[in-house]
């Protein structure tokens, strides 16, 4: 099988940018990456496009692909919630290892700030619920996580404090990147003085919802300045709804990870960069526990030691994430993987990092319901 | 009874049931595990024989969240208002609303009430 590299990557600013759709968006993204792979237009053969609540379409990814100017011989849209973007780079892996493709575009954008009331994102998303036992009850996003956080510190002893330490890294973390939304720098205290959304989750445990477009070139052949494979991934699907979460120690993400480190042949020592989804304070503590990064309930002392930190040992989510970075829907998952990218092929300016040489990538979609994990390694 | 509700849906029983004032759950008939949400075949054996029982409505608390924040109109005027996940004494897992300062591992017993044209759980404590 041929090997699959990530060879470019491209994002817009996140945050409120008005007038700009979906396709702009996407479209924005794509032309850097594009730049940044050295690539013609007519040199992608696949485009994968995640879906974007702002323009549901039958067929997003040909509607992309005529609007920018492409003809690729395999390109369709994918809908994995939140873990679309790592899906859909694993898939883009795979139609590379098979040789179907040679340069595949993954690309996702989606105006969900300015696009819609904010009433009606919140409804949206809250479809993810059960439509006859869960979102009539006036459930939410927030409320699911909540309710799902209030049994994980049950169990755990993870505190609210705890899961405030990470909301004040991800913003340090977004307050060095020129295109994050959030980056005023917060405290502990300001977090957990910050207004209740649902128990215990308050504002500022929740990411924003917001405009921005990311997408990754996935090549047969890596960047000429950094030699960055994708050499395992791994998925899990073990409930859609939180009613029907059969194991709070393992929503999928442990049988994932497993997975992913199972076929790069790798173990936990081996990584020094994560790229963990956030979607809320509780959803990163969740993943770092249940991954194998952190112990049970311990994910808040080792951030406190010092090892998530951007000079670290697992330095984690260096833009500012979900949490600070911005959530625009599927571009928001691949930000992680963006990031990535330009921390490894040392070119994050002025936020750049010491060299890194294997990254950790996961993303879940819905209530921890649909989980992707990715190994990312240099091979030069 | 939900304004969407069609009696060919798989869920109907626990929708309808909920407008008799009782919590329905499926339980596998070749097994006797219970099912939460609406199954098609049992999540433990794979026995397509799954049966529709009705619960006692008595459980046991297992997460709680208080909601400030509303998704709808109709919810906004409730909040705060407090979710709840119990675990019924059947087996079965069910969302409902609960009487305020319910805490995890906390004995309930549920009753049904009304909002937005959908009748909805709330449990109390069980004395």
């Amino acid at each position: 099988m041929n090997t699959s590299y990530i060879r470019g990557a491209g994002t817009t600013r996140f945050g409120r940018m008005d007038g700009k759709g979906a396709l702009d968006l996407m479209a924005e993204a794509a032309e850097q990456a594009l730049d940044d792979a050295g690539l013609a237009r007519a040199e992608v053969d696949g485009v994968l496009c995640g879906y974007a609540t702002t323009l549901p379409h039958l067929m997003l990814a040909t509607l992309f692909a005529e609007r920018f100017g492409i003809e690729p011989s395999y390109a369709h849209g994918m809908q994995m919630g939140g873990a679309t973007g790592a899906g859909m780079v694993m898939l883009a892996r795979e139609l590379v290892r098979s040789g179907r493709c040679r340069n595949v575009l993954v690309v996702a954008g989606e105006n969900r700030a300015s696009g819609q009331q904010r009433d009606n994102a919140i409804q949206t998303l809250a479809q993810v619920g059960d439509p006859d036992y869960e979102v009539p009850n006036g459930g939410s996003v927030p409320a699911y996580y909540a309710l799902l956080a209030s049994r994980y510190m049950h169990e755990t002893g993870l505190t609210e404090a705890d899961l405030a330490d990470f909301a004040v890294l991800m913003r340090a973390n977004a307050s060095r990147h020129p295109l994050a939304q959030l980056r005023t720098p917060i405290t502990r205290d300001e977090v957990l003085a910050s207004k209740t959304i649902a128990s215990p989750l308050k504002l500022l445990d929740c990411c924003p919802i917001s405009d921005g477009g990311v997408a990754i070139l996935v090549s047969d052949t890596p960047h000429p300045a950094c030699d960055l494979a994708i050499t395992g991934a791994g998925q899990a699907h073990r409930h859609q709804h939180l009613t029907a979460v059969s194991d709070t120690h393992n929503f999928g993400a442990h049988d994932a990870a497993q997975r992913a480190f199972s076929e790069a042949g790798r173990a936990r020592g081996d990584i020094d960069y994560l790229a963990i989804y956030d979607s809320f304070t509780i959803t990163l503590a969740i993943l770092l526990e249940e991954t194998g990064f952190a112990p049970r309930g311990g994910s808040a002392a080792r951030l406190r030691d010092g090892a998530f930190a951007p000079d670290g040992p697992l330095a984690l989510n260096t833009h500012g994430g979900l949490l600070s970075f911005g959530h625009s829907g599927v571009a928001g998952g691949m930000s992680h993987v963006a990031e990535a990218w330009l921390q490894m092929s040392g070119r994050a300016g002025d936020r750049q990092i010491s060299p890194r040489r294997r990254a950790f990538v996961h993303a879940d979609g819905g209530v921890l319901s649909s989980h992707v994990s990715l190994i990312l390694e240099r091979r030069d | 009874m939900s304004s969407t509700a069609n009696d060919k849906a798989l869920s109907f029983p626990y929708v309808d049931g909920l407008a008799h004032g009782v919590v329905r759950y499926q339980r596998c008939a070749a097994c006797n595990a219970a099912q939460r949400l609406a199954r098609f075949a049992c999540t433990a054996c794979g026995s397509r024989d799954v049966r529709w029982h009705d619960a006692s409505g008595r459980g046991t608390v297992f997460a709680v969240s208080r909601v400030h924040r509303a998704p709808t109109e109709a919810f906004k005027a409730l909040a705060p208002y407090d979710l709840v996940l119990v675990d019924l004494a059947e087996g079965a897992r069910v969302m409902g609303h609960a009487s305020a300062g319910l805490a995890i591992g906390d004995a309930v017993r549920a009753e049904v009430f009304r909002v937005a044209d959908h009748d909805l759980l709330r449990f109390a404590p069980d004395r």
